[in-house]
């Protein structure tokens, strides 16, 4: 009895709960890249592997348009749209040739953009990573807790993303085009939608929702070419545990995946935290193969 | 991934040689070829064409997925940097032994893979390239980080073990050496693919590769096909990271990232899948392109920018890459 009270007051309170809410904002953004991820993989049979790549390039972005106007949502909306831009051309360059062909083609043809898109940002902007400062620098007390507000505006922000990008998927006119594409291809081009520009909207979306998470998440940590890689990995587990195609099984997945890694951080280093990450995708792997919240097809 | 098979015979039937004889006097002659390079070549250009070799057998082992049974690894760094850090190992830990650098680096390479088939061959296509591409940086965590172990950043440095047979031979390896030592496995590993690909096992990989319902349909138990394919592709893949663990007498962190695996997928789609030859061209392709960049605009230019666009104008043109090319071309 005495030992387990020692394992209990051994049990830091105070830092699982400050890991709590800096697991779910981080998990908030996970959300949003995974969302685009899962939302280009869903309609389009597509798997983005130059997702982590538009994702660094948005945070460049987002840090030159601050640096050069101050305005932090200037840059949020410059950076989503220019990588929105860059992502309808290269859809229109690299993928749109391969629609009808094996599946993997697309894999491999977005990791050839990857590697570009990466080098590109490594000649051009150099290997040092940048700061960008923070919007919003108050904080305020939860309890005894003292948390920067823009943790906070992070969380929402991309909740709000999400979630009017589910309304819009739901109510609006080209929300319904993409359903229709999805379920039937060739029967939404005999009803007049044009298939060929859903599509290439699509990946303009996906791409800017990555650009906007990027911009989002460059205060908390600077910015360097190399950080694609990272992202794109948690990405996938989260695509893969939460259910390809699935946006709710997304959002909870990398919810639970930043929870998790972020408890564990309170014990082992950040790198080797990662792991968590790992186990619970294997698990999934082991006892769910087609992922935890799947939609059947 | 669906490709025609490339095994069709050069269209040499005019020279009234049957194709296997045309095969045997075409692979003699490169095999010659490879033989006298390292006598004849510069220093730096026959070290090259040593490297090309362990890249090329290293992109072959992957050729058995993506090529033969239609699954693209995403992780063949992984098998390829525990073939390298388990001959370092057997280096480290026992007197130096050529022979039990190998064993060490196949059983590490082996045991990865078994890991990986296990779990992965669970998954289909896509999702499939993307577990791999997980499992391969769950290794690269586990060695970055286990300093004690594995060196962390720094990695493990070795010496050269001798070029030894049993009690008969014991020889220093110089440079030539090492080239004809490491053309004799890779020769080796490319024939013994080759047989096995010929094989029924094999010609049940590419089954599955052109439809696998119908495979399993058939009665063949296709996920135990695969982890077998797997494991086979890692155990290469292990003799590669073995052979440039030797040559280069370290073993680092770098080569189990993911860098190693994507630049094997470009080998494959470069050269051509399917082919196990292709992957072998597609490396030397890749790597002369970048040598030849790297001097011509020095040595800071971002020359993955110009071939990651030849690869992608690749995949949209030439999804049979230079070899599929060169076949269609000689059989005009």
């Amino acid at each position: 009895m005495h030992a387990l009270t020692a394992v209990f007051q051994d049990i830091p309170v105070d830092l699982i709960l400050i890991q709590t809410v800096n697991g779910i904002v981080t998990g908030m953004i996970l959300a949003l890249v995974a969302s685009g991820l899962t939302l280009i993989f869903g309609i389009m049979d597509v798997v983005n592997f130059a997702h982590g790549e538009l994702f660094m390039l948005g945070a460049y972005i987002g840090v030159i348009v601050m640096t050069a106007t101050g305005n932090f949502w200037l840059a949020l909306i410059v950076a989503g749209l220019v990588i929105a831009l860059l992502g309808a051309a290269m859809q229109i360059a690299t993928l749109r040739p391969l629609i009808g062909r094996d599946p993997l083609n697309t894999i491999l043809a977005t990791f050839g953009v990857s590697l570009i898109l990466q080098n590109f940002a490594l000649w051009y902007f150099g290997p040092t990573a940048r700061r960008m400062p923070t919007p919003i620098t108050g904080h305020f007390t939860f309890f005894y807790l003292d948390y920067p507000w823009y943790r906070m505006v992070i969380a929402l922000m991309s909740a709000a993303i999400i979630g009017g990008f589910y309304l819009f998927l739901k109510y609006s006119k080209y929300g319904i085009w993409i359903r229709a594409t999805t379920q039937d291809r060739v029967m939404a081009q005999a009803m007049g939608i044009p298939v060929p520009w859903v599509l290439t909207g699509v990946f303009a979306l996906g791409a800017g929702m990555a650009a906007a998470s990027g911009v989002l998440f460059a205060p908390l940590v600077g910015v360097d070419h190399s950080m694609g890689l990272d992202w794109v990995l948690k990405a996938f587990i989260v695509v893969v545990v939460g259910g390809m195609g699935s946006l709710g099984g997304s959002v909870v997945a990398a919810i639970f995946i930043s929870l998790l890694e972020a408890y564990a951080s309170i014990w082992v280093s950040p790198s080797q935290a990662v792991i968590v990450s790992f186990v619970v995708l294997i698990l999934t792997l082991l006892f769910r193969p087609t992922g935890l919240f799947a939609t059947p097809k | 991934m669906t490709t025609t098979p490339l095994d069709n015979p050069l269209s040499v039937k005019k020279a009234g040689l049957s194709h296997t004889a045309v095969y045997w006097i075409g692979f003699c002659v490169v095999m010659a070829v490879l033989i006298v390079a390292p006598l004849v070549l510069p220093v730096f250009w026959a070290k090259f064409l040593t490297e090309i070799l362990i890249w090329g057998l290293l992109a072959m082992s992957s050729d058995i997925l993506i090529g033969y049974t239609g699954m693209v690894s995403f992780g063949h760094s992984a098998f390829f940097g525990l073939g390298m850090y388990g001959a370092a190992g057997a280096l480290l830990l026992f007197p130096p032994n050529l022979w039990l650098a190998i064993l060490f680096g196949l059983a590490g390479a082996g045991a990865a893979a078994l890991f990986v088939a296990y779990f992965s061959t669970r998954l289909r296509d896509i999702y499939f390239a993307i577990t791999t591409l997980i499992f391969s940086q769950i290794f690269y965590v586990i060695i970055f980080t286990w300093t004690k172990v594995t060196g962390g950043e720094n990695g493990l440095i070795f010496t050269r073990p001798h070029l030894t047979f049993a009690w008969l031979f014991d020889q220093r390896f110089d440079r030539v050496t090492m080239h004809w030592f490491v053309l004799a496995i890779v020769a080796g590993s490319y024939l013994t693919l080759r047989r096995i690909m010929h094989s029924p096992f094999g010609m049940v990989l590419q089954s599955i590769r052109e439809n696998e319902a119908r495979t399993r349909a058939i009665g063949y138990p296709v996920q135990r096909y695969k982890i077998i394919a797997v494991m086979l592709s890692g155990l290469f893949a292990g003799l590669a990271g073995v052979l440039y663990a030797v040559q280069n007498e370290f073993a680092a962190p770098d080569f189990v990232y993911f860098i190693t695996s994507g630049d094997t997928v470009i080998f494959n789609v470069m050269g051509g899948i399917g082919t196990l030859v292709g992957p072998i061209v597609g490396a030397g392709f890749f790597q002369l392109l970048r040598e030849l960049m790297s001097r011509i605009f020095g040595d800071q230019f971002p020359y993955l920018i110009p071939l990651g666009v030849i690869f992608i104008v690749m995949i949209i043109f030439l999804p049979q890459g230079l070899m599929g090319w060169a076949r269609r071309w000689l059989n005009k």
